[in-house]
């Protein structure tokens, strides 16, 4: 197979001309672009969905509606779980390979409580994962679910707990026994807030849907390595009217790690590049497991946890439910999610200007770089950790590296120049000498012309910082 | 103290991950008293389903489990990654214990539905020959050795399970207020290659000229050992480096900026000099946080186009997973419900390494213990049997007391 017909496989190569066609055609602008063809390309790009071109939900555009959206469906069906202000949409997926496209509808992480924790250590762990927030690049990361377990099996406890956890917060919600009695006793505290329903088992399955379509939830499928079960229950499931199914094809953190990366792969590609419709759902794993099977030191958990979370991360998981609220288990969980979730069409940029470290004053050096994240965190590091007093021009090179910046004519003398009078550094410093990164060492004497500032040529690397201003900055 | 406990609370657990993971001040173990009524599972009886009080619209709906059988999904692949030999033992030219084979990879990396992975990933413990800035976390678990590039080895090997070395020679740089020459950077090679019989990679500076002197001395002395010369970049004079690394029976890391077509540029050029089982590739690992979606897809895309056919990305990948450290999540004292920076440093360090794992990478060099020991762990997972996930074990998940 070539990577083209990979590609093919993957992505439906959908060109705007295709979109348009099915498109009204009348340029009326209601949906804020200048023209269809416009609005086309914004679909294929999957900046915006057909449902905001207004005329084209009229009853006379309904069969090219149903076409647009039978086009454009993602291999992998988009759920939404909970309602009105706490919702969350996972799954939706047009590819397997992040850099076939992008990557849609972050792994939603879901932290689990149980019916019988006191009050105090139920609702504290409710409190802690509402507020878990952490500022990185520009996003807040956050957490996005509760998941209730009844450890207690008992209907009673396990409404009031379900009553108890949806009073107090607005997260969407997943209910988990394999009982329905008790399942159902816990939907019926919350019978709108639509949960997911975690799960329906070779033995449940019945009453499990009968409680999805009664309480129009989402259902989870929980068949732990027997793919051929799971792919069993999806048929029998959907024929049963279930729609909007989550699959677990179970979650084994030592042994039977093989068996989970290989399940949840081949789950994956059986969904995006086979075609196979039965497979094409929102995946969920459960890394609360590796506190079940070691009972050591809770450290020993957690640290497994957390790995065991990060690599079903890479390997497609829609869904995680975790027991850890530790913040060193939580921080890598949640940035990785962000950085595989990055698009990776677009360069990831920070707000150009100018950044200060420790504690510069008149006489300090004063280096540039440009707003490519990467480039930017790389700098920011390499001052930081050698404790140079300094500030650092940020200059808007569309979020490009320097030396493509450059090629490019991303970064030119102009924009440089136009840099320094914009940041008012003129007014901090006495002097007028820029350090310029290597690898834009050509811009030199016209930066010099424009600005009418001297420009030495700092290092290739950011890491030869230190080193270079020992020697040169004097 | 992980084996005190152990016999204590009856408990199996990781001994040696215990040790490592509490082998640090912030979080207090002595306080984790653990009974043993708290770890019993409680297993539910198997469910027993009560009608639901309304009946959903009838609707013909099945009444038995519909059968789809799942057949695997499996693809071929007309190109495959080359083998490349690092090491090499008395009978092969060298003087090492045993030398190690990486690449060979029909598959992307552990669809091992596919195809098995054909030689398990490697790590290469980091060991420098002079002083450098180490994370804390890290730095408590070599502080002994630090001054002794030998004994540092040594413990790399003895007590963290290594599979090789990475002798990185930073104090040869030109920066340096005295710099190393090229004879001394030579012995400091000889004396760690006899302190411990692993295959070695050899890490310069990053001066494009020096380490070509530096690597013109040591591919010498070190003659036919099969060292991994870390790195030969497109600023060296690739005719030069590559006749010694030819000459002296070693081997190339290529090393690019995050740059496939300068990652297949690189590939070309040294084509010219070597053959392919003598070329690994390095296309920069950035960590988790600080661009490590790049590194990760740039390798992902690598591995997929080397077994796509793209005969220029068909090398063994190796990845400088030590740059987690960089990241300031990784060594920061931080607001404390963040946890310790004691936990958060190896556990980047572990993200990091698996994410690039599952894009592909065989050889890792890394530097926590905490980090190489899971990460030994995942792979022996990972490249074992399959079929050993029973479904039993974790049947009952939901109703576990944690």
């Amino acid at each position: 197979m070539t990577e083209r017909e990979v590609k093919k496989a993957g992505v439906r190569e959908l060109s705007p001309i295709d979109v348009y066609m099915l498109l009204p055609k009348t340029n009326c602008k209601e949906c804020g672009e200048e023209n269809c063809m416009a609005f086309a390309t914004k679909v294929v790009n999957r900046e915006v969905v057909v449902m905001q071109c207004p005329p084209l939900l009229k009853k006379e555009y309904e069969k090219n509606y149903k076409q647009l959206s039978e086009m454009l469906k993602p291999a992998i069906r988009e759920i939404t779980i909970g309602t009105g202000d706490g919702t969350v949409t996972i799954g939706g997926k047009l590819v397997m390979y992040r850099h076939e496209f992008t990557y849609f509808n972050p792994t939603a992480i879901a932290i689990a409580v149980t019916d019988e924790m006191p009050d105090e250590e139920l609702l504290g762990r409710v409190k802690k994962t509402q507020e878990f927030k952490y500022d990185y690049i520009g996003a807040t990361l956050k957490l996005n679910m509760i998941a209730i377990r009844s450890t207690s099996n008992d209907p009673e406890k396990f409404k009031s707990t379900v009553k108890k956890v949806a009073e107090n917060t607005n997260l969407p919600l997943v209910l988990c026994s394999f009982n329905p009695t008790v399942l159902e006793s816990g939907l019926m505290a919350i019978p709108k807030r639509r949960p997911l329903i975690y799960a329906a088992t070779k033995d449940n399955w019945k009453d499990m849907a009968e409680l999805a379509l009664m309480y129009d939830c989402p259902l989870a499928i929980f068949a732990p390595n027997d793919l051929t079960l799971l792919r069993s229950l999806v048929k029998t499931l959907t024929e049963y009217g279930a729609e909007d199914l989550v699959l677990d094809p179970g979650t084994f953190p030592s042994e039977g790690l093989a068996d989970t990366i290989n399940n949840f792969t081949m789950i994956r590609r059986a969904g995006c590049n086979k075609g196979d419709e039965l497979l094409g759902y929102p995946l969920i794993g459960t890394p609360i497991v590796a506190w079940a099977e070691s009972a050591g030191a809770p450290e020993v958990s957690a640290w497994k946890e957390a790995y065991v979370a990060s690599m079903l991360i890479n390997r497609y998981a829609d869904i995680l439910i975790m027991h850890s609220t530790d913040g060193w288990v939580l921080l890598p969980t949640t940035i990785l999610r962000q950085n595989i979730y990055t698009d990776p069409r677009k360069p990831v940029a920070v707000d150009p200007g100018i950044r200060i470290f420790g504690k510069p004053n008149e006489n300090s050096p004063v280096m540039m770089t440009t707003n490519f994240a990467l480039t930017f965190f790389t700098v920011a590091s390499d001052i930081e950790s050698a404790g140079i007093d300094s500030y650092l021009l940020v200059v808007d090179s569309g979020g490009i590296a320097v030396d493509s910046a450059v090629a490019g004519r991303k970064l030119t003398a102009e924009t440089v120049a136009e840099a320094i009078k914009g940041s008012k550094i003129e007014e901090k410093v006495k002097h007028r000498k820029l350090i310029i990164p290597g690898k834009a060492a050509r811009l030199r004497g016209e930066i010099e012309e424009l600005s009418g500032w001297e420009v030495l040529v700092g290092p290739g690397d950011s890491s030869g910082i230190p080193k270079f201003l020992q020697e040169q900055w004097k | 103290m992980g084996e005190g406990k152990e016999k204590k609370s009856g408990i199996k657990f990781d001994p040696d991950l215990l040790d490592i993971l509490a082998n640090f001040e912030e979080v207090e173990l002595q306080d984790v008293e653990i009974e043993l009524g708290d770890l019993e599972l409680s297993f539910q009886p198997g469910a027993v389903a009560a009608a639901p009080r309304v009946l959903a619209p009838p609707k013909v709906k099945p009444t038995t489990i519909l059968e789809a059988p799942f057949t695997p999904p499996i693809d071929t692949y007309p190109g495959q990654i080359a083998e490349v030999k690092l090491g090499a033992t008395k009978g092969e030219g060298g003087t090492r214990g045993k030398s190690i084979i990486i690449g060979g990879e029909k598959s992307p990396a552990f669809y091992t539905f596919e195809n098995p992975t054909p030689h398990p990933p490697v790590i290469s413990l980091d060991v420098f020959d002079s002083k450098v800035p180490l994370a804390k976390a890290v730095k408590m678990h070599v502080k002994d050795v630090v001054e002794d590039p030998a004994a540092w080895a040594k413990l790399s090997v003895d007590k963290f399970g290594a599979d090789m070395i990475t002798l990185h020679l930073v104090s040869i740089d030109p920066l340096n207020p005295k710099p190393s020459t090229p004879r001394e950077a030579a012995k400091t090679v000889e004396n760690v290659l006899q302190a411990v019989d692993v295959p070695f990679i050899i890490g310069g500076c990053g001066d494009p000229k020096k380490d070509l002197e530096v690597f013109e001395k040591v591919t010498e002395v070190a003659e036919g050992e099969r060292l991994l010369i870390s790195t030969v970049t497109l600023d060296m004079d690739i005719e030069r480096t590559t006749k010694v690394i030819k000459e002296h029976g070693h081997v190339a890391l290529a090393f690019t900026p995050m740059d496939l077509n300068q990652a297949r540029q690189l590939n070309r050029r040294l084509f010219e000099f070597l053959p392919k089982e003598q070329i690994v590739m390095d296309t920069t690992t950035a960590a988790l946080g600080y661009g490590l979606d790049y590194a990760f897809t740039n390798m992902e895309r690598a591995r997929l186009a080397g077994l796509m056919g793209d005969p220029e990305l068909q090398q063994p990948m190796s990845s400088g997973t030590t740059n987690a450290w960089a990241a300031r999540e990784a060594w920061q004292e931080m607001d404390p419900k963040w946890g310790p920076r004691e936990l958060r440093g190896p556990i980047w360090e572990t993200v990091t390494a698996l994410t690039l794992l599952s894009a592909g990478v065989d050889v890792f060099m890394m530097m926590h213990p905490a980090a190489v020991k899971t990460l030994k762990d995942v792979i022996k997972e990972l490249t074992g049997k399959r079929g050993r996930g029973e479904p039993g074990k974790i049947a009952n998940w939901i109703t576990t007391k944690i």
